[in-house]
């Protein structure tokens, strides 16, 4: 039935024999793909214990816990954080999490693993290259960890560190924490490029026979997508972090501007400017947004149309969405500084282009309902978490429609509203992407089944308990209650507005939230040491090629057996045939395929 | 068989080099080089894919690195024109030797690539020495170009404008000192003679790499010249 190219007997790369070669400094896709979902997975745990710690500054400003003075002798004194404690945490959980986790765990991880062998190739295009990324991202995270035991502790300067306050040692406890947060960036950009290029080159070079372009799964485009943005975008990050590295470590004013006095010592910089940073810095940091969220596009259309059996809807016009949203994610970084002193015209244009976004995102959001509508839905976990990732997509969009129009921006830049809304469509989406393909390969991955029962225990609590954090983040905008402020509740017009109460209502919600967290771990930990196991190579009958080779894959990923592509990625339902799949590799119809 | 050669050798490790053993895709499944409208399909011999793989690899490479030249050259372009503390100065003369220099280590490339085609060895040989050396004297000139500066009294922090001039010329020699030790890797491998499937490839592509940084460096050099 599956017809296969041709026999190989050359392996890619030997099969290793020792373990460093093995599960260490291994060039096999797999295992470098399962690397980075074990750093995402550390990184995610670091990243949610630093929300609470914000969480539990905000509630109870004055309360000391004798815990934290114990584990944090200098930033919680009296069991009290400081408010330069608070936003070190407050930084360290942006950058945690938006480097370490949503741009590593869906591309370098999922990416890193599956689309090689959707592609029906053995490897990576450069495995060594591969090897490379992931030991520079890893070094990357090091760098960064490392800026918690500096003296002068974590950097306070925001995930975005806007200079001066990120450039100015006189404006910060001073010490060596954010030339660490740079070093760390410039190395994950690094990192980042090298495995941008090889996503790109086995994209276009290592489709096997018969995979054009427009049978590529839509994971696959996603992917491929998400690493053309990455190359485009990151280099951007890495020239701008050395510019800021060079105002803070060499004396040039590149973001610096003259005539500052801070912390009445006279800066004797001169005329840079801190929007040029902003500028920078933004235009890698709203293709970032894309970085992480588009992968999750790609898993949710794979799982919706294999678990309501149908093909996906549109195809073709998810594809171009992809590249739509791709495209447009370039030439809209001005919208996250409106209130730069930007001209109005320049402003206008770049609310029109983020306005323009909507429409390839509501057509993606379109054809997600179009391929559940009238499905023979399967309500596994899988199905679950991306239809949370529907769910959350629309809700953190909608609000993106509000701030992507100046005049509203105005009020609300720098309130609660912003943090709902990246949250829901940046952090949470992107994460429900990670939990549906984590549920949908585990299987192929590791061998065994993942508890099912557990896993849709976690993912009601944590879809609730998102809606419940984040939600009322929304009103907390409204009534115009800043961000970043460790302490808002002796502010009279947000505790006549109830803010004081909604804060304790989100921080109890997080909690919950973050204890389920570990319910999802212990379900990972325990099925890889415990789950039944199987061997079916198919056990969801989806249709991609990764479904064909063996559970877990062998070594180079088909024994040397590279299948020929005859079908579409998504024909489920198909009239006449007697199971309701067609999978990539069957044999070719008597009538000629459709192609989709 | 080839690959039982090939097996034992170590492994490469230089950026635009990889496993010598990725070299097999071309076997594993018929030139794997699938394109919209034929679907792939059986073409091109193994080396011919390996060259194209490689030569792919270079050119989204150097996207990348394009974006980061062209963010500082944005920010150049901005910064010299706020806060009316700009100072153009004149270039070190030096480096109308370098780019001398270099633009001979691209043509000494070519010279090496229509030697290895020729299947002339020691042709091959010579003109990759030729290219690295160059490329060596290239990067010293730089660093002359450095001192002439410094002797003038211009450093990094002296003013934005040589701020950048360092950067850019920093940031240039960086990439170009990678190409360096790929070069070198390979004329060491060359040297060896020993049989290397992906010789071509990694020639080919450092050939590549090598004529973009030639580029790069003459727009940087335009750009220092007529931005000031």
């Amino acid at each position: 039935m599956t017809e296969v190219a041709e026999h190989v007997e050359v392996h890619r790369h030997p099969l290793p024999t020792s373990f460093i070669t093995k599960y260490i400094f291994s060039v096999d896709h797999k295992v470098i793909g399962i690397q980075y979902m074990l750093l995402a997975l550390v990184a995610a745990f670091v990243g949610m214990g630093l929300s609470l710690l914000v969480r539990i500054r905000l509630v109870w400003p004055a309360e000391p816990f004798g815990l934290l003075e114990t584990l944090f002798p200098v930033g919680a004194p009296d069991g009290v954080m400081t408010p330069e404690f608070y936003l070190a945490m407050l930084t360290m959980h942006g950058t945690i999490m938006v480097f370490m986790v949503l741009t590593t765990a869906p591309q370098g991880g999922f990416g890193n693993y599956i689309l090689p062998i959707q592609v029906g190739a053995a490897d990576m295009a450069f495995p060594t290259l591969n090897m490379l990324s992931f030991w520079t991202t890893f070094l990357s995270f090091m760098a960064l960890m490392a800026a918690f035991f500096v003296q002068g502790g974590a950097p306070i300067s925001g995930w975005t560190a806007y200079p001066p306050l990120s450039a100015l040692n006189e404006a910060t406890i001073g010490g060596y924490g954010q030339d660490l947060w740079i070093l760390s960036i410039a190395l994950f950009c690094i990192g980042s490029l090298l495995g941008a290029l090889n996503f790109i080159v086995t994209t276009l070079h290592l489709r096997t026979k018969g995979l054009t372009m427009m049978r590529l799964p839509l994971t696959v485009w996603t992917w491929f997508v998400t690493a053309i943005l990455g190359l485009l975008a990151f280099g951007v990050l890495l020239s701008a972090g050395a510019l800021l590295l060079m105002d803070r470590m060499a004396g040039t004013s590149f973001f610096i501007p003259g005539g500052l006095v801070v912390n009445d010592v006279i800066i004797d910089h001169t005329g840079g400017s801190p929007i040029l940073w902003q500028h920078l810095f933004w235009f890698f940091g709203h293709p970032e947004v894309y970085i992480a969220i588009l992968p999750g596009m790609g898993v949710t259309s794979h799982i919706l149309s294999t678990f309501s059996r149908k093909p996906v809807f549109g195809y073709k016009a998810m594809v171009y969405a992809i590249l739509a949203i791709g495209g447009l994610g370039f030439v809209v970084w001005g919208h996250h500084m409106f209130v730069s002193g930007m001209s109005p015209y320049s402003a206008f244009v770049f609310s029109i282009l983020t306005m323009v976004i909507g429409v390839p995102s509501a057509i993606k959001t379109f054809n997600w309902i179009g391929t559940l509508w009238g499905g023979r839905i399967r309500f596994a976990s899988p199905m679950l978490y991306s239809i949370g990732f529907v769910s959350l997509f629309v809700t953190g969009g909608i609000s993106g429609i509000f701030l992507g129009q100046p005049t509203i921006d105005l009020f609300f830049h720098d309130t609660y509203f912003v943090v709902a809304h990246f949250h829901l469509i940046m952090g949470v989406a992107a994460i429900f992407g990670m939990f549906s393909g984590m549920t949908f390969w585990f299987p192929k991955m590791f061998g065994r089944l993942m508890n099912e029962g557990l896993n849709k225990v976690h993912f009601w609590i944590t879809f609730a308990g998102v809606y419940a954090i984040f939600g009322p983040m929304h009103y907390l905008g409204i009534i115009a209650h800043p961000r970043r402020y460790a302490e808002t509740t002796s502010v009279d017009y947000l505790a006549a507005a109830g803010a004081n109460e909604l804060h304790y209502f989100i921080t109890i919600a997080a909690m919950v939230t973050i204890a389920a967290q570990f319910l999802f771990l212990f379900n990972f930990v325990w099925s890889l040491l415990k789950g039944k196991v199987t061997t079916d190579p198919n056990p969801w009958e989806a249709t991609t090629l990764e479904w064909v080779t063996s559970t877990p894959p062998a070594h180079d990923n088909f024994e040397g057996k590279i299948p020929i592509v005859n079908h579409g990625p998504y024909e489920f339902s198909v009239p006449g045939n007697e199971r309701d799949f067609v999978m990539q590799c069957n044999a070719p119809d008597a009538a000629p395929a459709q192609d989709h | 068989m080839a690959s039982v050669v090939t097996t034992p050798e170590p492994r490469l490790r230089t950026p635009t080099q990889s496993p010598p053993l990725a070299d097999g895709h071309g076997t594993g499944n018929g030139g794997a080089r699938a394109r919209d409208g034929d679907g792939g399909g059986p073409h091109g011999s193994n080396s011919a894919a390996a060259v194209e793989r490689y030569k792919l690899g270079v050119k989204v490479g150097s996207g990348g690195i394009v974006m980061v030249f062209a963010a500082f050259t944005s920010a150049l372009v901005v910064r010299s024109g706020l806060g009316g503390d700009w100072k153009a100065f004149d270039l070190p003369a030096v480096l109308w030797l370098s780019t001398a220099v270099l633009l001979l280590s691209s043509i000494s490339i070519e010279k090496a690539k229509r030697a290895m085609r020729d299947g002339l060895e020691v042709g091959l040989q010579r003109w990759l020495n030729v290219t690295a050396i160059l490329g060596a004297v290239f990067l010293v000139t730089q660093l002359v170009g450095w001192q002439q500066l410094t002797d003038r009294g211009i450093y990094v922090a002296t003013n934005p404008s040589s701020s950048f001039f360092y950067v850019l010329t920093a940031g240039h020699g960086l990439h170009l000192f990678g190409g360096l030790l790929a070069l070198t890797y390979v004329v060491f491998r060359v040297w060896r003679a020993t049989p290397w499937p992906t010789k071509e490839a990694a020639i080919e592509g450092a050939a590549l790499y090598w004529h973009f940084m030639d580029g790069l460096w003459v727009y940087l050099f335009v750009l220092l010249l007529v931005w000031r």
